[in-house]
């Protein structure tokens, strides 16, 4: 997977030599002293690169032609020829008719991809009844009923265009979704979608948002639920394997593409320890990245990212079907970039980071609002976010060449710097027995710790400088309106209640008792598919967190990791 | 930055928490290694604490400063754990709050008598330093 010595392979154009030494000559008394540079990766930069740099003879082998092996150049022949990127929006504050209002304006301003975030609450594993009411609603919709899907998807095209939902273990999200389409009549086998929060390893090492099982049961859940949508929902994505936990918890750009495909290596592996062939589950393997702001690092990340999963599937797991190889990814432009301090200058950071993002060949991409350092984003900064991409898109054409940084001696080489970076974070996982036991130990948690404390440390000795913060701080007006915090109306939230427990009271009490008798004998034989039994409560009308106790029950809770 | 010579000889005790349902420890974690390096006795709890919980480790470990880390609006139940701390008698331990905090809701915790807001961007100074300044008070008034 190596490439060749970088210097001097190339026949570089006549006279390239001498010319260059003689701009060496000329260089070196215009620079202070050594003026090492790093980025983020810790890969030392030059200050130019040239066909020294980059062996165009190798242009077969590590690039080809976007859709085909290795597709470093991007995964469809057409890309943004053919299908722009879709501007997916994190939405999600309220109630399910607040979520639907937003979902509506946003779709009305060019939104194509959807997407749902449940309240913490719902995260942690609880229906809203059972939690301080202070927090509900404040980050993430509340969601606890089918019928709270069904408002939320009023009038919103789930069923043509595909919608991602903030869905973790044990995924009734996604079982809901389900049940609103048979409700109306939807072919729900056709849903297109992701289960966009399923990678719980992630949450492990990073993030910590979600209904928290022990290990092994936790296992077991998102392999059934894989193995399930597989069968029954088959254009569905069950995974999104997510790097941008990790990255925004402190990973390096590096650290974090090595640590998410060890994870899929590992999700991989654990499908095909089941008897699943590669190419049945590979092509609904989807992925979920950060962008930082540093630009052309983030672009060759997004670059070796690609090949080498491109590699992988072929090279460890015999993967035949073109489609496993493709690397298809969702991104969202770094929250830990932005500052509180003058935070208009945040339209700026963003506008770097998604064009990092779509020079990089994403899929789909969440811009964040300006205000995201100060609160959760308001409806008018997310406008602003959304008309980021449209500009980007319409106005600055970055869609119209495929790939436009394709030969760049600097960004082929970064490329290949960054792929080695990323091979060695693989093989430091493989050492310590996959991503899994990694987790399990702590060894991943350091990592990300160690490079966050890093990059702070260059923050306070400003080494690395944030405009605003510890240079060029100005305390003046920002000009920025103050935003309008949007905070659920206390008569609103009785309403909500109200219906919940309405719904409890309306439903067949015996039914869901059995269903859930039925999820939680599904954990004790082996062959049960528990996923199936999920989808099967929540059909029953059993509630989110009705759900989540059953399988907490049936699988344990297991002790937090948590590294310092 | 220095290690702060408190009444009764020990070093500034910190409890680093996060309460409430968020799990972005990123600057709990980092905040916890200042204070670390800067001499004091940090303890330092993962996410997803309840209040009663916190109320409980306070007076387990007998700190002078609790550090609420809040990203993802948990500030909103900060008032109370105040409440819950003067109930149990801790009046005296400085809570200091870190984080995401609209400017507008800085007020409902400080009214809860939260004795500093750190928004994004405060620098390690400036965090080790008011924070050794408030536990020299807490030791004192204790």
């Amino acid at each position: 997977m190596g490439h060749p010595d970088k210097t001097e392979t190339t026949p570089a154009a006549p006279g390239y030599r001498e010319a260059k030494r003689r701009w060496e000559t000329e260089y070196r008394p215009q620079v202070k002293g050594d003026d090492v540079r790093r980025n983020r990766s810790g890969i030392e930069l030059k200050p130019l690169y040239g066909p020294d740099d980059w062996d165009s003879a190798r242009y077969m082998a590590d690039l080809g032609l976007p859709g085909q092996e290795p597709t470093t150049r991007g995964i469809h022949a057409s890309m943004y020829r053919g299908r722009p990127w879709s501007p997916r929006m994190v939405v999600g504050f309220g109630t399910p008719e607040d979520y639907n209002k937003r979902m509506r304006d946003l779709y009305a301003l060019g939104l194509t991809g959807l997407f749902v975030s449940p309240c913490n609450s719902h995260l942690r594993g609880y229906d809203p009844d059972e939690v301080e009411r202070e927090l509900l609603g404040t980050c993430g919709t509340l969601i606890s009923t089918s019928d709270d899907m069904g408002v939320c998807m009023d009038g919103i095209p789930f069923d043509s265009e595909s919608i991602s939902v903030g869905d973790t273990a044990p995924y009734t999200l996604t079982a809901m979704l389900i049940k609103v389409a048979k409700q109306r009549g939807i072919q729900w086998q056709s849903l297109v979608g992701t289960t966009n929060q399923s990678d719980y390893l992630s949450h492990y090492a990073a993030l910590h948002m979600f209904y928290r099982l022990d290990l092994p049961g936790q296992k077991r859940v998102l392999l059934d639920h894989i193995d399930w949508m597989n069968r029954n929902v088959p254009r569905w994505n069950p995974i999104s394997i997510v790097g941008q936990h990790m990255q925004q918890a402190g990973a390096t750009p590096a650290e974090a593409m090595g640590l998410t495909l060890s994870s899929a290596i590992q999700y991989a592996n654990d499908m095909i320890e089941r008897g699943k062939q590669p190419d049945d589950f590979l092509p609904r393997f989807s992925f979920f990245f950060d962008i930082s702001i540093s630009f052309f690092e983030e672009i060759a990340k997004f670059r070796a990212g690609r090949r080498v999963w491109n590699r992988l599937v072929r090279e460890r797991f015999g993967a035949k079907d073109p489609r496993s190889g493709k690397f298809r990814f969702h991104a969202q432009t770094s929250g830990v970039d932005l500052t509180r301090q003058q935070p208009l200058n945040n339209i700026a950071r963003v506008t770097v980071h998604a064009m990092a993002g779509i020079l990089g060949g994403l899929q789909s991409m969440h811009t964040d609002s300006y205000d995201e350092a100060i609160c959760i984003p308001t409806e008018t900064t997310a406008r602003i976010a959304v008309a980021t991409q449209n500009i980007l898109r319409e106005e600055a054409h970055l869609g119209d060449v495929i790939d436009p940084l394709g030969g760049s001696y600097y960004v082929e080489a970064l490329t290949n710097a960054m792929e080695e970076k990323i091979m060695a974070v693989i093989e430091a996982v493989d050492a310590q027995g996959g991503m899994f036991a990694a987790v399990k130990s702590g060894f991943v948690q350091k990592m990300i710790g160690q490079s966050a404390l890093a990059f702070q440390q260059k923050i306070e000795s400003r080494d690395e400088i944030v405009v605003g913060v510890n240079e060029y701080v100005y305390d003046g007006p920002s000009g920025a309106v103050p935003p309008a915090l949007e905070r659920p109306d206390g008569k609103k939230l009785d309403a909500y209640l109200a219906k919940l427990h309405a719904f409890r009271e309306r439903r067949d009490a015996a039914k869901v008792a059995e269903a859930l008798d039925r999820l939680g004998e599904a954990f004790s034989s082996p062959t049960t598919n528990t996923y199936e039994k999920v989808v099967e409560a929540i059909d029953a009308g059993a509630t989110h967190g009705e759900v989540c106790h059953r399988v907490r029950e049936a699988v344990g809770f297991g002790q937090p990791l948590v590294v310092v | 930055m220095s290690s702060p010579g408190l009444q009764g000889g020990r070093p500034a005790k910190v409890l680093v928490t996060k309460i409430g349902f968020d799990g972005h420890d990123r600057g709990s974690r980092i905040v916890a290694a200042f204070l670390r390096d800067a001499g004091m006795e940090v303890v330092y709890t993962g996410p997803w604490q309840t209040v009663e919980n916190v109320v409980n480790l306070a007076l387990q470990e007998d700190v002078d400063v609790i550090g609420i880390s809040s990203l993802a609006t948990d500030h909103l139940i900060v008032p109370k754990l105040m409440e819950a701390l003067k109930t149990a008698g801790l009046g005296h331990i400085a809570v200091v709050v870190g984080g995401i905090v609209p400017d507008s809701e800085v007020g409902l915790l400080t009214d809860a008598g939260v004795a500093y807001v750190f928004h994004p961007g405060a620098s390690r100074d400036q965090i080790v330093n008011t924070i050794s300044g408030l536990a020299a008070n807490a030791r004192a008034s204790a």
